[in-house]
């Protein structure tokens, strides 16, 4: 039923993702209004703190790489018909294997060490979703449920990890020492230098081509190849993939490790791409931005790849305007992120309704 | 000429760029039995769902006993004495008859009130329509056609003197059936006026007085039903000639293909779902499973391809044990590499995938077939190549490979899947309601077609709730019974009668 019989392709895929996002940007701009501030100045100052000079890109550029990992995860167990919300505690552990592998084999030479921390966050962030995925085939335990509870678990193993047993020694600060130069993924201005091109000195670093390329073959993974199509008969009818054949619950439990993999790459982006150092809490709410831009960007590739670049927007124009702006904290920013998962998330028919009316009184005019 | 219960007047009803409805005059005479017929898709639901309040008309104007009203609602419908029998009973199983009658027009503070209240008005209508029903019984431990009886009473408690009733027999015993015809007999002679929506023409021969035909959102007939024959409303329906029997060959059965013997299937709660099920099938021959739906035809087919594991017993195909076969993957998948085909009886949930479109609805079950495989990629030239075969050689309409197969009719859905099964070359087919929810040009085509794949050699196991289908395809029948095979017989032998008897456990 919630096909919306009388609205044609591109308004359901472009209009109403559109629509919601002014929505929630309108009701921000109120909010900034009530605190005394000028909503117009203050997105202007957001769009040219994003895009209006080379650092401000890269930032973007940066935070977009984290979130376009995350949103993978979150779209390819949607796909399955799961409803991945561990992406943080995915992530969070995925940067335990990257640090376990940097604090132990960062004497070898990058394209070792790199590899295998990859390896790593892959392994790691994949066997964290395994658990609630195994758990949802085969017991049914419902898997919003226990990915929530493994992002609980996640984050008190991981304190107790970086107070207890990872802290750098003589450090009051519950962080790893800084890993060697070997396991830095190189950043963009350094890649680009020999090369005769100038790049501002941002964190961008190669993760964001890895990033690209997840997007290529995440596309044709779903939709090009038998494992997708499996993926996607278990996702929109379980009876039908029993009816084909398919192993419901192998199909699960390996999409929910596809999945975690793919929030765990964005730890490489985070921590060997920027801080070069495991930080408590560096996960810092990407793994729910990752719901945020999958659900906005439909489950697609592209649409992904557009909300990724919107939440690192918001994110990179958001810090340069709690700086020029007291009254707007980090905390506002925070505010705007939700409201905007509220309007494309929960809220996505908002203006189904109305919008399909409107179509179908132009159609009948034609 | 005579009042007029229902009247529609030039009622006109939309769905985006689709015409459900042009421009319906028609009425329906009080204390009549009124039948609309028509093939799936022909509006008859959109029709009812207009007079019952669930949609609004775009046009026109309805009229109740002869005053035009605006029906916005279901409960403004049952406020005009309009009461509707749905084809999936709305009941609430573990209440008692008495509170599912209640159940929304509960009256007053406390429940105990309404429902001394409503004993003695139900016993009142039980007597009145010889509905024999004990207001104390749980629902769920009824059978099929005294829930349907509760909800007749449901409609009769609302104060409903019009009763729609959607597909009512689909779901009962030819004995069943009668006795809902002698009911419904009974309530138009006490004044009430029933309209019956159904496809089965041997039905609207026997009970209506009026009946309407519709075919492609408008009315092609309306007669009075003592004027017409079963031919001229097939005709009408269809809008040309049809042929109701098939021309065939006699059977020349070959090598045993199927041999099912002592096959016995215990669900959790330890209920016997199959009962020492034991029969042969042959290359070349179709053996046709009749019964009410539930008695055991669905978990027979979920054994025999593999969705489902049998309790005990050995299924043999070409000689080969199937019930201790070890797999790696799913047995559905690994019978299927075998050379078992499935058409599930529930097309729309298990065939298929509605939000698939077609071309990806034609490799269903054959994804991992190297044929549609390049690599660790689709060769999606070779799948659409495929499906557009399909299309071609079943006729599908729309012939769109690129659209979502919900949006197709019934009978086109089905016709893919046929194809797609087909395709595999099987040598054992399990069809399960071939042509449920198919219109009659399809089903036409689809039995065909069936038949010419027995005169290839293939072995045909159908289950069918259509009598007339099983008796018109079958070389040999067997009929099922409470999970258990109630009778055989050869499809030259059975009659309706004969059947009926057995479906309902009459040995």
């Amino acid at each position: 039923m919630s096909q919306p019989a009388n609205m044609p392709r591109w308004a359901s895929l472009w209009l109403m993702p559109l629509l919601n996002l002014f929505a929630a940007l309108f009701v921000s701009g109120l909010v900034i209004a009530l605190i005394g501030e000028d909503p117009v100045e203050c997105l202007k100052l957001m769009i040219n703190g994003a895009f209006g000079y080379p650092e401000g890109i890269g930032y973007t550029l940066f935070y977009t790489t984290s979130f376009i990992f995350t949103g993978l995860a979150v779209a390819a167990a949607f796909h399955a018909g799961l409803f991945n919300i561990g992406g943080e505690g995915q992530m969070y552990l995925a940067g335990l294997g990257v640090t376990l592998v940097c604090l132990q084999f960062d004497y070898l030479p990058a394209y070792v060490v790199i590899p295998l921390a990859m390896l790593a966050a892959i392994l790691f962030g994949g066997a964290w979703a395994l658990v609630p995925g195994y758990l949802q085939a085969k017991r049914g335990s419902h898997i919003v449920v226990t990915t929530i509870m493994f992002n609980f678990i996640a984050s008190s193993l991981m304190t107790w990890l970086l107070v207890d047993k990872l802290r750098m020694e003589g450090s009051q600060t519950p962080a790893t020492r800084e890993f060697a130069q070997n396991a830095w993924v190189p950043m963009l201005h350094e890649l680009f230098a020999p090369l005769g091109v100038e790049l501002p000195n941002t964190p961008l670093n190669a993760s964001f081509f890895l990033a690209l390329m997840a997007l290529v073959l995440f596309y044709l993974v779903v939709w090009h190849s038998p494992k997708g199509f499996v993926t996607r008969t278990v996702g929109l009818n379980e009876k039908a993939a029993r009816y084909a054949g398919i192993p419901v619950d192998k199909v699960i439990i390996a999409v929910m490790c596809v999945s975690g993999a793919l929030a765990g790459l964005a730890a490489i982006n985070e921590l060997l791409g920027s801080t070069h150092r495991m930080n408590m809490g560096f996960t810092n709410g990407i793994g729910f931005v990752g719901i945020a831009v999958a659900l906005m960007g439909r489950n697609h590739p592209v649409g992904i790849l557009l909300s990724a670049l919107l939440f690192g927007a918001l994110t990179q124009g958001g810090l340069d305007l709690s700086f020029e702006k007291p009254a707007i904290t980090r905390e506002m920013i925070i505010f705007t992120q939700g409201l905007i998962i509220l309007f494309c998330g929960a809220l996505e028919n908002l203006f189904q309704t109305p919008l399909s009316a409107a179509f179908k009184r132009m159609l009948k005019n034609q | 000429m005579a009042e007029l219960a229902i009247e529609l007047i030039g009622v006109n009803k939309h769905f985006g760029e689709v015409h459900a409805n042009k421009n319906i005059t028609f009425g329906v005479r009080k204390g009549t039995v009124h039948g609309i017929i028509g093939e799936n898709g022909a509006g008859k639901s959109t029709l009812m769902s207009i007079i019952y309040g669930y949609y609004q008309a775009d046009s026109g104007t309805i009229k109740i006993n002869g005053k035009a009203e605006r029906i916005r609602s279901s409960h403004a419908a049952i406020g005009l004495g309009i009461g509707m029998v749905h084809q999936h009973f709305m009941l609430v199983d573990p209440f008692t008859v008495l509170e599912n009658i209640v159940l929304g027009a509960e009256g007053g503070v406390t429940l105990e009130g309404s429902l001394a209240a409503a004993r003695t008005h139900l016993q009142k209508l039980n007597q009145d329509y010889g509905l024999q029903v004990d207001p104390d019984a749980i629902v769920g431990e009824l059978g099929v056609g005294t829930q349907q009886r509760v909800e007749i009473l449901k409609t009769l408690y609302r104060g409903a003197d019009v009763l729609i009733l959607d597909e009512p027999t689909a779901v009962l015993t030819p004995q069943e059936a009668d006795d809902l015809f002698r009911i419904l007999r009974l309530l138009r002679d006490q004044g009430k006026t029933v309209i019956l929506i159904t496809h089965k023409l041997r039905e609207v021969l026997d009970i209506t007085d009026d009946v309407t035909v519709m075919r492609a959102g408008e009315i092609v007939g309306q007669v009075r039903t003592a004027d017409v024959t079963k031919e001229d409303l097939a005709d009408l329906m269809v809008g040309r000639k049809v042929n109701m029997h098939l021309d065939k060959a006699a059977a020349v059965p070959g090598k045993k293909v199927l041999s099912v013997s002592g096959l016995n299937l215990v669900d959790s709660r330890g209920v016997a779902l199959l009962k020492d099920i034991g029969f042969d099938l042959h290359a070349g021959e179709i053996v046709g499973i009749a019964g009410v739906s539930g008695n055991g035809q669905s978990e027979l087919l979920e054994v025999l391809s593999g969705m489902r594991e049998a309790t005990s017993g050995s299924v043999q195909f070409k000689g080969m044990e199937l019930a201790t076969l070890k797999t790696r993957e799913p047995k559905a998948a690994a019978y299927r590499k075998l050379g078992i085909a499935h058409i599930p009886e529930d097309r729309s949930r298990e065939g298929m995938v509605k939000d698939f479109m077609t071309f990806e609805n034609a490799i269903l079950g054959y994804h991992d077939d190297p044929s549609v495989r390049r690599g660790f990629l689709f060769n999606r030239k070779a799948i659409i190549e495929r499906c557009r075969r399909f299309i071609d050689e079943f006729d599908v309409r729309p012939a769109l490979t690129h659209r979502r197969i919900g949006l197709f009719s019934g009978g086109n859905q089905q016709k893919v899947i046929l194809a797609r099964e087909i395709h595999a070359n099987p040598d054992l087919l399990l069809i399960g309601q071939p042509t449920r929810g198919v219109d009659i040009g399809a089903i036409e085509f689809i039995h065909k077609r069936l038949m010419q794949l027995r005169d290839e050699g293939k072995a045909l196991l159908l289950v069918s709730v259509e009598l007339d289908e099983i008796m018109a395809l079958s070389d040999r029948i067997i009929v099922m019974n409470g999970g258990a095979i109630s009778g055989e017989l050869p499809a030259a032998e059975a009659t309706a009668t004969s059947l009926g008897l057995l479906m309902g456990g009459h040995k």
